[in-house]
This record gives C-alpha cells, sequence and structure tokens, in this order.
C-alpha cells in the first residue's frame, strides 16, 4: 500500500479515533511524523492521544515481527462478540466488554499510551458481578442464537432461546 | 411536557449564575458505564439495542433520580426535535444522527440526562451553572450509585469501568468546564493557552463538543486521561486549572480596557447594534457579535443586559430552537431573516422594560 500523501510505501496505518467518526491514514514514516505532531490532524483540540498510540503500537509491532504475525494478531477474534483486532483498529470502538481480555496482549500497550497507567484506582461497583464468566456466556449466545436462525437451524436457536431465558430469570431472582 | 416547552425556558446550565458565572458558563461530568451482559454498541443487534434499552428504562424510573423525570425516545423524534436536545446539550450530535432504539432521560430542571445507546450503553451527565465541579461530582455519584443498585455494570477488577473506546476505561469520567474567553482570543493568547493545557494532558473542544468548532468564544476544557487516577482526582485537576485560565482571561480583559478602551467600547456597542437592528442574520455572526456582547455586559460597557439573558440568546438563536417556536421548518434563508426578527424583539428596549418588570 502507497502512502496517501506521497509515492513512498505506507508502513503506518492510524486510526484516528478523536473527533467525528474513526479515520483510517496509510501513511509513510515521514508523513506519520508530520501528521502525529500537528496537533492531530488539524483538529483544534490537539486530542492525539490515541491516534498516536495506535501509530506507536503498529511500530513496535512491526519490529521484531513478519507481516504474516501482524496480520495474525489483526485477525485474531473475539471468542464472545466475533470483532477482530482488525475490525476494531478500523471502528475505533470494541465489540463487548470480553474484548479487554481476549485482545489484552494489544490492547495493554495503546491503554498504557493513553493513559500512562493500567490500574483502575477509582470508585467500584457496590456488589461486584458474581460472575463475569455468565454474563459473558450470556453475549456469546445470543450471538450463537442469531447465527442460528440466519442459518436455518432453528432448533438449535430454540434450544439456545430457553437457555438464554433461563440464566435470565436465575439472574433476575 | 412538551418538548415544545424547552424553547421558552433555558437549562440549568445557562442560569447565568454560580461562581465565576462571567467567564465559566457551566460545569459537567459525564460517566460512561455498560450493562455486562451486552455486547457494546457497534456489534449489539436491534434486539439487544431493545433490550438494553427496555433494562436501563426501567433501572432508571425504579432508582428515583428524580421526581420529575422526562423519559424520551430519541428514535420516534422528528430531525428538528433531536437538533432541539442537541442544541441544549441534553443529548450529543452522535446520539441525534445515531440508528435503532435509543433514548435519553431527564430531568424538567435540565440538571442531568441520561443518555441510552449512545457510544456506550448508557451515558449518565450532569450539568451546573457557573464553575461548581465538586458538587456535580457529588450529584453524579449518587445518580450513577442509584441506578448501579438495579443494574451490573461491565467491570474489570483491573481496568475497572469497561467502555467501548478504550479511551474511556477506567472511571470512565469526563469532566469538563465551558468557558468564555472572549478577550484572550482577541490577544491572540488562545493558543498558547491550549499548548499548555495539552501538555497536562487537558483536552480543548468547541460549544457543542467533539469536532465542533469554537464557535462565540466557548471553549469546553476536560480531562484526557480515565484511568489510574481517582474520580476526586479527575476533578481536582480540572478544578485547579480553572482558575488559572480565568486569570489570564481577566488580565487580557484588563489589557484590552488599559490599552485601547474605545476600540473595546466600539466594537462592543456596534456588535449591540447590529444584533438590535439586523433584518437578517446568520448563526454564526449571531454567536459572533453575542460574544462582544457578552464581555461588554461583564466589562460594565452595556448597562442594560443581563448575563442570564445573552447565555439564552446564544441557545434560543440555534435553528432548530428557532423552528420550534415559529413552529414551521424554514429553510436557511427563512431562519436568518426569523433570527433577526427575534432578536430584535428581544433587545428592544420596550420588552426589556417588560421584563425588568416581570423579574
Amino acid at each position: 500500500m502507497k502512502c496517501q500523501q506521497c509515492e513512498r510505501p505506507a508502513t503506518f496505518h492510524i486510526t484516528e479515533l478523536t473527533g467525528g467518526k474513526p479515520q483510517e491514514l496509510h501513511l509513510c514514516e515521514d508523513h506519520a511524523r508530520t501528521y502525529l505532531t500537528s496537533s492531530s490532524g488539524g483538529e483544534p483540540t490537539g486530542a492525539g492521544g490515541m491516534a498516536a498510540a495506535l501509530a506507536q503500537q503498529v511500530q513496535q509491532m512491526a519490529i521484531g515481527q513478519t507481516a504474516e504475525e501482524l496480520a495474525r494478531l489483526d485477525q485474531q477474534a473475539c471468542p464472545v462478540c466475533g470483532i477482530t483486532f482488525y475490525e476494531f483498529r478500523s471502528q475505533g470502538r470494541l465489540g463487548c466488554p470480553h474484548d479487554y481480555v481476549a485482545f489484552q496482549p494489544q490492547l495493554e500497550p495503546l491503554i498504557m499510551n493513553v493513559h500512562g497507567e493500567l490500574e483502575h484506582v477509582g470508585k467500584r461497583p457496590h456488589c461486584t458481578p458474581g460472575s463475569s464468566e455468565k454474563r459473558t456466556q450470556l453475549i456469546r449466545m445470543r450471538r450463537e442464537m442469531k447465527e442460528s436462525v440466519e442459518n436455518e437451524k432453528y432448533e438449535r436457536a430454540t434450544e439456545l432461546r430457553d437457555q438464554i431465558r433461563r440464566i435470565e430469570t436465575d439472574q433476575a431472582s | 411536557m412538551e418538548l415544545k416547552e424547552l424553547t421558552q425556558s433555558s437549562g440549568e446550565w445557562l442560569r447565568g449564575n454560580g461562581p465565576e458565572a462571567d467567564i465559566v458558563i457551566s460545569s459537567r461530568v459525564r460517566l460512561a458505564r455498560n450493562l455486562a451482559e451486552f455486547p457494546f454498541i457497534s456489534r449489539a443487534t436491534p434486539q439487544d439495542r431493545v433490550q438494553i434499552e427496555r433494562i436501563l428504562r426501567e433501572s432508571i424510573i425504579a432508582s428515583q433520580v428524580s421526581a420529575d423525570l422526562l423519559y424520551i425516545a430519541v428514535d420516534e423524534l422528528q430531525g428538528v426535535d433531536r437538533q432541539l436536545l442537541v442544541e441544549r446539550h441534553l443529548i450529543s450530535r452522535e446520539h441525534a444522527e445515531g440508528q435503532g432504539r435509543r433514548a435519553v432521560a431527564i430531568d424538567k430542571a435540565e440538571k442531568f440526562s441520561l443518555m441510552i445507546n449512545e457510544e456506550d450503553h448508557l451515558r449518565i451527565q450532569v450539568m451546573q451553572s457557573g464553575f461548581n465541579l465538586h458538587s456535580v461530582w457529588e450529584q453524579i455519584n449518587a445518580i450513577d450509585n442509584a441506578i448501579e443498585r438495579k443494574v451490573t455494570y461491565a467491570f474489570h477488577e483491573r481496568l475497572g469501568y469497561l467502555t467501548a473506546c478504550p479511551t474511556n476505561v477506567g472511571t470512565g469520567m469526563r469532566v469538563s468546564v465551558m468557558m468564555h474567553l472572549p478577550a484572550l482570543v482577541i490577544t491572540r493568547q488562545i493558543e498558547k493557552v491550549f499548548r499548555s493545557l495539552q501538555k497536562i494532558s487537558l483536552a480543548v473542544r468547541g460549544l457543542f463538543g467533539e469536532g465542533s468548532q469554537a464557535m462565540g468564544d466557548f471553549y469546553q476544557i476536560s480531562n484526557q486521561i480515565t484511568l489510574g487516577r481517582k474520580e476526586d482526582d479527575l476533578v481536582q485537576q480540572v478544578s485547579d486549572i480553572v482558575p488559572v485560565i480565568i486569570d489570564y482571561e481577566r488580565q487580557a480583559r484588563q489589557f484590552l480596557i488599559k490599552e485601547s478602551q474605545e476600540n473595546l467600547h466600539d466594537r462592543v456597542s456596534r456588535a449591540y447594534g447590529i444584533l438590535r437592528t439586523a433584518q437578517t442574520i446568520s448563526s454564526e455572526e449571531t454567536m459572533h457579535l453575542l460574544s462582544s456582547v457578552r464581555m461588554g455586559v461583564n466589562l460594565g460597557l452595556i448597562a442594560d443586559l443581563q448575563i442570564a439573558d445573552i447565555n439564552e440568546l446564544f441557545i434560543h438563536t440555534q435553528p432548530a430552537h428557532l423552528q420550534k417556536r415559529t413552529g414551521n421548518e424554514l429553510g436557511s434563508v427563512d431562519r436568518n431573516i426569523e433570527r433577526a426578527r427575534y432578536l430584535r424583539q428581544y433587545l428592544s428596549h420596550e420588552d426589556g422594560a417588560q421584563r425588568a418588570e416581570k423579574n
């Protein structure tokens, strides 16, 4: 892929999350540097945190890793919601709470770049959820049910619907 | 309550009182929360959205956060009504322009709004006139606690509250103040202020949030970091910097008075004159002129106007407010004529006297 601003190959793939809709940029090293230092692409806000973090991360990932390995990381999908890391990079939004676990190795450097910390020290819910396992299970089952309907596997879909209802009524009681 | 009633009044954040209200329009805190058992909005099916909306609606109503709650199905509103809510800062532009089931719960004094199915499942925001972030934080914390008793938020032991965008993870909290900084703009010092704010991880945005231009010399200053600090510390960080900026703005105003009192008085008086006599006027020009008039009132150069009135004019001259008040859909040419008519009427002295009697 060529840089969007010159003929050289694009080595930086930046997802700009600040302002309006996420925007993908493919730039060579020089243009990437110019972009990232020029108060984040003409926004009067100067909120370049996320874009800079993603770019730096791609650079870090590129060191000592082949293109195949990069592609493999991008293709990795969350077992709960099915979103790939590539989809996250292009939309700038995660698919479900479990992504923070599924993409932990990719997300941690990014979070570190944005916040400078990895540990929450603020308030906590008074009643912490008993088992987060059960909750992500619900997300997974609802997705499977939808797919079963789409693939006309109605028996499986009915089974799943009943299981989901059981879990939901358990929680309510 | 009809949405049209909103056009007769102004919300809490425009009251024009509270500490430092000449420069700090309002203080605001918002929290991003998600339900643990649903995907984030980008992966939510239409059925997921319906369920999220139902669960949150029931929880909000059951948690009795306000005796006077207005619940609005945003996806069922006309475009002009959605725009009206954006102009009053009760919903975001993203929420107005979004798709699928979504809603907002507002208390009738417009002190808070709860957006459902925006970028996150729930976005709570509390607003207050003037500079008082600590009080706003206390109020929003109470609302958050009340709703949390009814639902299970997505929460990670180490990372805190989980949000659709990793820039909000941890506290999910954005603390912001809206400031009116015309003298820093005139003296061309505003860029310098922004650069120093960026160095300490604070963001600057325009009147209508992300991506919006700084219309009418209004700037929102907020925290960028949401993880690794306590909520109180985030409130404190913004609270510490605001007096410094207020001081810069006051110094710039004094400089303008000292160096060119006549020029400044002329600028303010001309702005007031145009607003009182124009026959057609755009939204941009209105904001620009109101900004000068607002500073003129604060500096005692205009005696017959109140800050609350000018704050109200900034919002009431926006497109959706004009259209709701006339009851017609208006193209931009007609809006400019209607805006000028409204300004003339509002600012004419007879009307001013009437309002003074009423108060």
